[in-house]
């Protein structure tokens, strides 16, 4: 019972693989998404499916189309950077239809701590209180306008925006040192920080005044040789608001 | 407060790794594959290298193989999140995925191999029995037949030769699909506990231990319920070949770990932190200890020591245990293993077994005892069984 | 709809601007009333050019405007993002915005991007923290003598070779021509392989469309010439997003003033997020 010199078999397995290859190109064809491999291994649609996925946040520039004094109020303030929606809340679709949705506006204490509570995590320089202790209760507006967040004092004590350092300094040896011992402090630099730079000490007189062995100084105090100082600067090796004290 | 935020992990983890993402089923998918591939080299060894010691378990190797092939996509397809998409993998297969490739490897070994392997060795019988057996059965072994029925002794000869071809095609299939199962795994550098060039062959060796080790429990049960004698020449080779097999395994994992410490590369403290507070039962104490130590123990003892064949019997059946769930182990200690601490090197996660869903425990088991019922069914459609008769003939009854 | 024009607008496209500026009026010749209107009739049809692919005609550069004559191909965008992580304050807006603008689940447990506090100690390992991804702030402070602490803003690295895309068993996640790695959520057959694969914890299944889900540079905003979200509403530009193939990027002036390190440069990914003044800690 052969099928010419060709086994039986073989016969039989050859159709079943032609129908297994052919069912496979069949499904290829049938199943394969018109798109896919247009532009690589992925189906070209999807890439125009998520561009129309719809918009939360309408961006600052959409918001200032309108509410021109307010951009034109917070552009010249501390908070220019920060973006309408961040306070207010995704607006694409205020946007869309002002007259019928409407943001939202936080007028109490719950927004404005994320960014200045005090957290030692955060860069120095950037204005932080104590939430807790920092008017207690009241709302942020109503001493601050959100718009043009100055405060209404200027802030006395340099720990409004440097509490990190301030923090440190005080367990310190050097507490009892005020922070103008050793920086220039511009009177404008707590109401405009950029504009009037504090100075740093730029050699080591700033510590030989106390340090020196030549100087006039409490006993407590360590004094060194100027051999001690030679090629280094003291805050090479002593972090200033933190020194190690006396062993 | 929302109890899941109660961070049962210590140390930080990235807060997408909150969850694992390959929990039992991706447990049971290498392990299932692992027996397919061993037993499947097993039933090679009497074929092609022509152990003859081993022709009892030659053809209820290939059956066992065959059953656990039927299950294995099973666990895979189950955890995917859209199990109706899968087809894509054979439709649009990503060439640069070693999982596309999965679908390929899959089909290949079991429409190429196994089931050509097992056609062409029950030919002859299939032939008779579609022409001998009673009615319903008679047109299932009619259609199995595929219409080919010529049972010449030039047919015959035939058979036999292709089915030496296929099996010799099917030993590297063998190492590849189990190979290419590491590779899955080894080939993700994102993950240190994975990620090395050993993981594929420590799988393929993994493998041939469990498929030795499963053919040997369903021949030593099999013949149990039979009530038929077991053929201890044929236990003893077996149980050889285990040893020889797991010895190579149980070098390569301590290359592995060796390795590791010796390299000490970044991971290193997270991942000597992951043995010692998170894997240290499954893995030193049942991957190492139960899984492989005392199996080589007790192999070494019952084939080379003096005992009794009942002692002996009892040896292999115990290490055959231990053997599953070392090597069992084995996969979870890889697999969940492996998503237990973080990417950020800094922390470790906790996973706890469902026992109920799709990724549960009861599922699992249900997965685990399906190809024992599989197997009764193609044994009870194509015994396997032998019993003392001469090599080539007719052994069993048809229904 | 074509997609001949996927890289959208052009060069110059991270000047931000709302959907608003596509139809150019003279504002000052009404009042707002009367320009809401326009805006309502203006929007639609403002949109619908959108979806057919045209640039912003407030956008488009010289270059964009020579393609729509069908000549040379204007070069595609490639998206990056700069994250400088001195200019962190940690506040969490980011990813508070990426989950209302992505719809990302409620839950901790899923992000597309968070904020991770770094502290390090006089002693010892350092002790990295993102309660609900940072969202909420960082209420508690750990009681260690510090040495130095900062916040590290994480997201989708989009990495130019990446692991996620190689391991895609059916290109249900791919690389972009503009180089955004994105997911297709009709075709993912949520295999869970990319997740696996990425080194950097960015991607989630998400629970309710059981596909992978990540960060997308907030693509459908970026081809419209917004910012993503996370970089619209970061108060301190610290993070700053832009385009590496135009001069005129932000994005440029943050890569060449600043040391920039990648996440994981060893694996070879090659990041699209770059981190300026990052501590070595960060990974």
């Amino acid at each position: 019972m052969k099928t010419g010199r060709i086994p039986q078999q073989v016969v039989v397995l050859s159709v079943i693989a032609v129908v297994v290859v052919a069912g496979f190109f069949g499904m290829r064809a049938l199943f394969v998404p018109e798109s896919f491999g247009k532009y690589g291994h992925y189906r070209a649609d999807s890439v125009d499916a998520i561009r129309k996925l719809p918009i939360q946040y309408g961006g600052a520039k959409a918001c200032a189309e309108c509410h021109d004094e307010v951009a034109a109020t917070k552009s010249q303030g501390f908070h220019r950077g920060v973006s309408c929606e961040v306070c207010h809340g995704p607006a694409a679709a205020h946007i869309e239809d002002p007259g019928t949705i409407k943001p939202t506006a936080p007028r109490q204490r719950e927004l404005c701590p994320l960014c200045h509570n005090y957290s030692p995590s955060r860069p120095t320089g950037f204005p932080q209180i104590l939430t807790a202790q920092h008017n207690p209760g009241k709302p942020c507006m109503s001493c601050h306008k959100p718009h043009d967040p100055v405060p209404p004092n200027a802030p006395k004590e340099c720990s409004a925006c440097h509490r990190g350092i301030w923090s440190q300094k005080l367990v310190s040896p050097h507490a009892s040192l005020e922070c103008s011992t050793c920086h220039e402090v511009p009177k404008e630099h707590s109401v405009d920080p950029r504009g009037f730079v504090v100075s740093k000490p730029t050699g080591n007189q700033a510590c030989e005044r106390c340090h020196s062995n030549a100087a006039l100084a409490a006993s407590a105090i360590p004094q060194v040789t100027s051999e001690h100082t030679a090629r280094y600067l003291c805050w090479d090796c002593h972090y200033p608001h933190f020194p190690e004290g006396k062993k | 407060m929302d109890p899941s935020l109660l961070e049962p992990s210590t140390g930080y983890i990235y807060p997408n790794e909150y969850f694992l993402q390959w929990e039992l089923l991706i447990v049971l998918y290498p392990y299932i594959t692992g027996l397919v591939a061993g037993a499947f080299i097993l039933a090679s060894l009497e074929r092609v290298f022509k152990v003859k010691a081993l022709w009892p378990v030659y053809r209820l190797a290939l059956l066992s193989a065959l059953a656990f092939m039927i299950v294995a996509p099973l666990p895979l397809l189950a955890h995917l999140g859209h199990p109706e998409r899968s087809l894509e993998m054979f439709l649009t297969p990503h060439t640069t995925s070693a999982m596309a490739m999965f679908g390929f490897v899959y089909a290949w070994y079991l429409l190429v191999v196994l089931l050509l392997e097992v056609w062409f060795d029950y030919r002859r019988e299939i032939v008779i029995w579609s022409q001998e057996s009673k009615a319903p059965w008679r047109y299932v072994y009619k259609a199995l037949t595929l219409g080919a029925t010529d049972i010449s002794d030039a047919a015959i000869k035939f058979d036999d030769r292709a089915g030496r071809l296929i099996t010799i095609i099917g030993i590297p299939s063998a190492f590849l699909l189990h190979g290419y199962v590491g590779f899955i795994f080894g080939s993700v550098k994102a993950n240190p506990w994975w990620s090395s060039v050993l993981m594929p062959v420590v799988f393929l060796f993994s493998a041939i231990v469990s498929g030795m080790a499963i053919v040997m429990l369903i021949y030593m049960v099999t013949s149990w319920i039979r009530w038929k004698p077991i053929d201890m020449a044929c236990l003893n080779k077996l149980g050889e070949f285990l040893l020889y097999a797991l010895i190579v395994d149980f070098s390569l994992e301590l290359l592995d770990f060796i390795h590791r410490l010796y390299e000490s590369e970044e991971s290193i403290h997270i991942l000597s932190q992951l043995i010692t507070d998170r894997l240290f039962i499954s893995l030193v104490i049942l991957q190492v200890l139960m899984g492989a130590l005392i199996p080589i123990f007790g192999l070494v003892a019952a084939r080379f020591g003096r005992l009794p064949d009942e002692m002996r019997r009892m040896i292999y059946f115990l290490v055959g245990i231990l053997i599953q769930v070392g090597i069992f182990s084995m996969r979870w200690n890889v697999v969940v293993g492996g998503q237990m601490f973080s990417k950020s090197l800094r922390g470790l996660t906790v996973y706890k077994v469902h026992l109920f869903g799709l990724e549960g425990l009861l599922f699992t088991i249900g997965l685990l005892l399906l190809p024992v019922v599989i197997l009764y069914v193609l044994v009870k459609l194509l015994p396997p069984w032998i019993d003392g008769q001469e090599d080539g003939a007719l052994a069993a009854q048809p229904h | 709809m074509s997609l001949d024009k996927e890289q959208g607008p052009g060069p110059g496209i991270v000047t931000t601007a709302g959907p608003a500026s596509t139809v150019e009026v003279d504002t000052a010749a009404m009042d707002r009333r009367q320009f809401f209107d326009l805006c309502k009739k203006a929007l639609p049809a403002g949109m619908a050019l959108l979806a057919a692919g045209t640039p912003i005609s407030g956008l488009a550069s010289a270059e964009t405007e020579a393609a729509a004559g069908a000549l040379p191909e204007p070069k595609m965008p490639s998206y990056a993002m700069a994250i400088d992580v001195e200019k962190c304050i940690g506040c969490g807006r980011c990813a508070a915005a990426c989950k209302a603008e992505n719809k990302v689940p409620p839950s901790p447990h899923y992000v597309r991007t968070w904020v991770e506090r770094y502290v390090v100690p006089r002693e010892g390992e350092a002790l990295v923290d993102s309660p609900n991804a940072g969202i909420d702030g960082f209420p508690d402070q750990p009681e260690v003598d510090i040495l130095k602490t900062f916040f590290a803003p994480k997201l989708c690295n989009q990495c130019a070779n990446p692991p996620c895309v190689q391991v895609c068993p059916v290109g249900a996640t791919f690389q972009t021509r503009d180089g955004v790695v994105l997911v297709d959520d009709d075709y993912c057959v949520g295999c869970r392989y990319c997740i696996q694969a990425c080194p950097y914890g960015a991607r989630y299944l998400h629970p309710e469309k059981l596909v992978a889900d990540k960060c997308t540079f907030c693509y459908h905003r970026i081809t419209q010439g917004l910012l993503p979200a996370c970089v619209e509403v970061c108060p301190t530009e610290a993070r700053v997003f832009g385009d590496l193939n135009s001069r005129s990027s932000p994005i440029q002036r943050v890569l060449r003033f600043n040391p920039i390190m990648s996440l994981k440069a060893e694996l070879n990914t090659r990041p699209k997020v770059f981190y300026a003044n990052a501590d070595q800690e960060i990974r």
